[in-house]
């Protein structure tokens, strides 16, 4: 076998299905190779950062690795923002580049990067392969590493020569990893210290992130949170992790978090992290976080342990098999008044959107979130259409909800939703997008089309960047600077000319009867463009590096706010 | 800022050094000293670093470290705990009329003598970081031209691990 051939080899070995690849000079041998393995199917993207976006999406989705061959150079580059997507939420991902024969390495040859060196800080870990005899170790290393521990994009860098020599070593039997641990189980006395302050506790909130939906831990997350009697609240990216239609549920905490959720973590005497890392997103402030709540950190990563927050006690190891632990040392709290506060917050400060006054896309999202019965998939971009979705679109299990939370990366949802629907062919999917979003990944609609995925793509058209029109009317004297976005395409007619069917949402009284329409159109995918007003806001929120406390519910409309001190 | 030893221990592998200095500079922290030397299983490297940084972020640099698949093990060393040793050589432009001066010197600081000519000398010497400090400041009043040291070597004292 050539290397190209062993490459191909291991990937059938690991169970991968879908490969999104684009071709060029420098993988052109591996391209060859997937003709001979009808059982991978290669997925022609239309740019390699969309292919990486799908990828992801699938592995978001799915929970498997997702796959993506691409040819050095430009080709190699393009990734790069897909790879930062993926490594800011622990997403797996395989990114095999092309690279130039061994000889021309570092010589500038013609489309050669030093992608090895490029993507350094936004891998999980890399490779570059000098002697076709390593591939088989490395591509098994590459998916052991990218799926276990905290998960990771990883990326493996195949000169020309190299894929093309004859390989004489076979698939080694183990991996061997000396500087590689991951501690699952997490400490004995950890737990139990754990358990104590959190039998101690009269206010406890669960704060749930990806981590948990990595790990799988939804049901222990669940047994915990009844049992103990415990509000949750989910991150962005832990969204489904608890179900949100639970009535332990306070939804998503943070900068757009929910009102209930904020007003909880700022009340709450115990605070335990699951799987999320104290993101500035989420404590604002840091210094005036939850400052005499007891803090318990559940972490697989130990370097996330007293990066942003100091927890009383910090529990290395995987979110399921912890709690599972947990779970035996605990009982229920004595925790009514706190639910019953928890419960008058929900009720005096509900998310709620102006009925009036044009189409709004909150509107629009929660009658998808009503007519999909919270469902679908929903892969978002970023803006304000994503918190809004994040917002109103319930999810109900682990992988409904495929969002850039770290990277914060515009262009993610559309290819991320292709992917999502390869993986899971009976889901509703729906990608929500902003008219800002879309067009930077929308050549992916070839893609879509000619896959045939019957995703629902959702574009809340304000004709601006709608979250730096909020901010620079906000906090700039709306001062509007590089957010208006003139010349937009007819998305309904740009579809048509992807054959890719169309519907329009003009005024509020459509919604309902278009989205009907289009949830039940399943002969490829569709665009359902929806004239949202220009100028709403999102809130609940917290200013950037503002505190928790001092969330605004609403725009003051008798003072001036300061600009955010906080990072962005 | 304060300063720091931090012994790696990693994967003989092109490329470690490249996500070892990213992950310092990406916390603020600046290299003053860098060795690699094989270990004695020669599949791995020893790397010693003295680095200047923010206390409370060493704890997490540390980790940060550990996380890296070719890092087996990264730790903080207490000189207390620890030989510490740098290795220096320098040139002086003298002739003959200052050598004496210069001997007295190297004699005091149990140094050496590698190399002289009716111009100049090389003067070895080895010892902890502060030693080689101490002989450079008086060695810069007598014609010190140019100074190579080696960066700071570390290792654990007893049986404890580097």
């Amino acid at each position: 076998m050539n290397g190209a051939q062993v490459v191909v080899e291991a990937l059938k070995r690991e169970g991968v299905k879908y490969i999104f690849g684009y071709p060029g000079g420098a993988c052109m041998p591996i391209f060859d190779a997937l003709l001979d393995a009808p059982e991978l199917e290669l997925v022609l993207v239309r740019h390699e950062q969309g292919g990486t976006h799908m990828a992801d999406g699938y592995a978001r989705a799915t929970g498997k690795p997702g796959v993506v061959l691409v040819t050095s150079g430009p080709g190699a580059t393009n990734t790069v923002t897909g790879l930062l997507t993926a490594q800011m939420d622990s997403i797996p991902l395989i990114v095999l580049t092309g690279q130039t024969i061994t000889p021309n390495l570092g010589k500038d040859a013609f489309q050669e990067a030093d992608i090895f060196g490029v993507t350094i800080p936004v891998v999980k870990h890399s490779y570059l392969v000098k002697d076709v005899n390593e591939l088989p170790k490395i591509v098994q290393e590459a998916f052991h590493l990218a799926t276990t521990g905290r998960p990771g994009p990883v990326l493996i860098d195949l000169p020309k020569d190299v894929v093309s020599a004859e390989c004489v070593s076979s698939f080694p039997e183990n991996i061997d990893l000396p500087g590689y641990e991951v501690s699952m189980k997490g400490n004995a006395d950890d737990i139990v210290r754990a358990a104590h302050i959190i039998m101690e506790s009269r206010c406890p909130l669960l704060y749930v992130g990806a981590g948990a939906v990595g790990a799988g831990a939804a049901k222990e997350v669940l047994e915990l949170a009844e049992k103990l009697q415990a509000p949750v609240t989910t991150t962005l990216l832990g969204k489904g992790a608890f179900p949100e239609t639970h009535d332990l549920s306070v939804g998503m905490l943070g900068m757009h978090g929910t009102a209930y959720a904020n007003k909880a973590v700022v009340g709450c005497d115990m605070i335990m992290a699951i799987g999320a890392r104290w993101d500035d997103r989420i404590t604002g402030k840091v210094s005036e976080f939850c400052p005499t709540a007891s803090k318990i950190h559940i972490d697989i990563d130990p370097a996330e342990f007293g990066k942003i927050i100091q927890p009383d006690v910090s529990i290395n190891g995987d979110a399921r098999l912890v709690l599972q632990e947990l779970i035996k040392h605990v009982r229920k709290l004595d925790s009514d008044s706190w639910l019953k506060s928890v419960a008058s917050w929900k009720k005096k400060y509900p998310l709620k959107y102006p009925k009036r006054g044009g189409l709004r896309a909150q509107y629009v999202l929660d009658e998808l979130d009503r007519l999909s019965e919270s469902r679908g998939i929903i892969s978002t971009d970023v803006g304000q259409h994503q918190m809004w979705a994040a917002q109103f679109c319930k999810s109900s299990r682990e992988r409904q909800w495929l969002s850039s939370g770290g990277a914060g990366t515009m262009g993610y949802g559309f290819p991320a939703a292709i992917g999502a629907q390869l993986g899971c062919p009976n889901d509703l999917v729906v990608a929500v997008v902003g008219d800002g979003g879309f067009q930077m990944t929308l050549a992916e609609l070839s893609t879509a089309a000619l896959q045939r995925v019957p995703i629902k793509i959702l574009i809340i058209d304000n004709r601006h960047l709608g979250m730096i029109r909020q901010w620079q009317e906000l906090f700039f004297d709306q001062r509007l600077s590089g957010c208006e976005l003139d010349g937009n395409p007819d998305f309904v007619k740009l579809g048509e000319s992807y054959g890719v069917k169309g519907f329009r949402i003009r005024r509020a009284g459509d919604v309902t009867k278009v989205l009907k329409k289009a949830l039940a159109y399943n002969d490829g995918p569709c665009i359902i463009h929806a004239e949202v007003v220009k100028e709403d806001n999102v809130f609940p929120m917290i200013p950037a590096g503002a505190a928790v406390k001092d969330m605004l519910i609403e725009k003051p409309k008798d003072r001036k706010l300061e600009k955010p001190v906080g990072s962005t | 800022m304060e300063e720091f030893t931090i012994s790696i221990y990693v994967n003989n592998k092109p490329g470690v050094l490249m996500r070892l200095s990213q992950t310092f500079a990406r916390r603020g922290y600046n290299i003053d000293s860098l060795v690699v030397s094989p270990a004695v299983d020669h599949q791995f490297s020893r790397i010693t670093v003295v680095v200047q940084g923010d206390p409370e972020t060493l704890d997490q640099i540390l980790r940060q470290l550990n996380k890296l698949v070719d890092v087996v093990h990264a730790s903080h060393h207490d000189p207390k705990q620890s030989v510490e040793r740098e290795l220096a050589i320098f040139k002086l432009l003298v002739g003959p009329e200052k050598r004496s001066e210069v001997l007295q010197i190297v004699d005091v600081f149990r140094a050496k003598i590698v190399d002289i000519t009716d111009q100049s000398l090389i003067v070895e010497s080895t010892g902890s970081s502060s030693k080689i400090d101490a002989m450079e400041k008086l060695f810069n009043t007598m014609g010190l031209k140019e100074m190579v040291r080696s960066g700071k070597l570390v290792m654990a004292r007893g049986t404890n691990q580097t």
